[in-house]
């Protein structure tokens, strides 16, 4: 297995606030990462880094052998074109807290329209590849709604179903299930455990269910101050934390685990 | 007043005209609102100061004196347009101005999630206007153009003073010929007011169109 994603001594400030730190951080090919820790701790900042929402300020960032914000001219690093980007981007699709569906499009020309535009699929394939990951989040028949007929909750699985469209090597989720009413949550969460089992697409998420951290991840990253405080398999991390600071995090959700 | 309805046949063709100039410049401030508008967004700082020089030029002058330098100054410059014409483009650009702003506040409206979206899709700016942004923002214009549509119909009158024979012109030929006052201006105010209250349903059934099916405004779309 080789690394897919690195981050080699990457930094990142918003105005006076150092939110990462020469952070350094690989994830390998096909695995799924969790990350936890406190809000303000610079988790999604890292996701919004890798979907080229965010620049860094130093650093590098290699994502599938490349160099995600720089480009190699000439021998020489410079920072990335808006084309480099663009390629780049190829390979990562993000799914947001928010869902950030497209409002004026029916559920299935969400998933429709990016295939068309971006992939260049015909429109009787990517017609078909919606119908079977509608399917896949257990949407059948949802097809010709708009997104705000829907629940939250089926919304999100839109939002998945639509990055799954993409086919990309890296997938990113942003605490995907904390803007959705408690009961709805289980629905996304199992969608989105499926996949981990199924797909040899490397995951990457943030989230605040410790259970789901738990049964979905490889890994689970604790992050504290834009710093990895510790990081291991889910079982190490959840029953036999190294860190005092991991302890007392993970206190606050004791019961839920 | 049945005096005034002897002269219904330049009435009716001082109608027509007014509607004709009407629809001719909304259709070029249509065309205008958005070039200029989206031009506001450009990558590029000279699109986009053009832009603002355009809108501010024409916001800041008077819509008279620009359809009298169409019409009476041009000519000086070797350029002789039609008093028809005259009319269209100097209607048309005026009220394009303020449509444009109309199209750059509709489509900055639509937040960022909606960008980071069609980001994380790897669109490119092109097709996030295109397939995402304009889209949207749209059935948000359509209420507000069709009050602009109504400035325009307004602003038609002044096109009499460029020798076009709209209703404006029609009433003061009547006035002239009759020595009347009130009943000609009377009967075009009716007139106007007939066009314009057409002009308002019309929009009222675009928009209700626009907003079928498709809630922007509940749809999370912020
Ligand atoms: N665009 C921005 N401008 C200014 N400050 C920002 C910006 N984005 C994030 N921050 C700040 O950076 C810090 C880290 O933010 P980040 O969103 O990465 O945290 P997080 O770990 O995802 O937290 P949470 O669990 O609350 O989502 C926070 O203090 C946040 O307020
Ligand atoms: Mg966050």
């Amino acid at each position: 297995m080789n690394k897919i994603i690195e981050f080699q001594g990457v930094s990142k400030s918003f105005g006076d606030l150092q939110v990462l730190e020469n952070l350094n951080l690989h994830v390998m090919s096909g695995e799924k990462l969790a990350l936890i820790g406190p809000s303000g701790s610079g988790k999604t900042t890292i996701l919004r880094i890798l979907m080229t929402l965010e620049p860094i300020d130093s650093g590098i960032v290699m994502v599938d052998g490349d160099y995600l914000w720089h480009q190699k001219t000439d021998n020489k690093l410079e920072p990335a074109s808006e084309k480099h980007l663009h390629k780049m981007r190829q390979n990562i699709c993000m799914v947001f807290q928010q869902f950030n569906l497209f409002p004026h499009l029916t559920v299935v020309d969400n998933i429709v329209q990016p295939q068309v535009l971006i992939k260049k699929s015909n429109k009787n394939d990517a017609l078909n590849k919606a119908e079977e990951l509608l399917a896949l989040v257990g949407l059948e028949g949802k097809e010709s709604q708009y997104p705000h007929q829907l629940s939250g909750g089926q919304q999100q699985r839109v939002a998945i179903a639509r990055a799954l469209a993409m086919d990309p090597k890296i997938m990113l989720f942003d605490e995907v299930t904390s803007a959705l009413d408690p009961e709805l949550v289980d629905e996304v969460l199992t969608v989105l455990h499926q996949l981990a089992e199924s797909t040899d697409t490397t995951m990457l998420t943030v989230t605040h269910e410790m259970n789901f951290a738990r049964d979905f991840a490889d890994r689970v990253l604790f992050f504290d101050k834009g710093k990895i405080v510790e990081s291991g398999p889910p079982d190490m991390i959840f029953t036999n934390p190294k860190e005092a600071r991991t302890r007392d995090f993970l206190k606050n959700f004791i019961g839920k685990i | 007043m049945n005096e005034v309805l002897t002269f219904s046949p330049i009435l009716i063709e001082g109608t027509i005209t007014t509607i004709e100039l009407t629809i001719a410049s909304a259709i070029v401030a249509l065309l205008i609102s958005f070039i200029v508008g989206l031009a506001r967004f450009s990558r590029h700082r000279f699109v986009r100061w053009t832009a603002v020089v355009y809108l501010e030029f024409f916001r800041g002058t008077s819509a008279i004196v620009q359809m009298f330098f169409m019409y009476y100054v041009l000519p000086l410059l070797g350029v002789n347009l039609s008093p028809l014409l005259a009319g269209v483009i100097a209607c048309g650009l005026n009220i394009g101005a303020y449509g444009s702003e109309i199209v750059r506040a509709a489509v900055q409206s639509i937040g960022r999630p909606q960008h980071e979206a069609a980001i994380s899709l790897n669109y490119n700016s092109y097709q996030l206007y295109r397939y995402v942004l304009i889209p949207q923002a749209i059935p948000m214009m359509i209420p507000t153009f069709g009050n602009l549509l109504i400035e325009l119909l307004k602003l038609t009158a002044v096109a009499s003073l460029i020798t076009i024979s709209d209703l404006t012109f029609m009433a003061q030929i009547i006035r002239v010929q009759t020595a009347l006052t009130l009943e000609p201006f009377l009967v075009i105010l009716v007139i106007y007011f007939a066009i314009s209250s057409i002009l308002i349903a019309m929009t009222n059934l675009i928009a209700k169109k626009f907003s079928k099916g498709r809630n922007t405004m509940q749809a999370g779309g912020n």
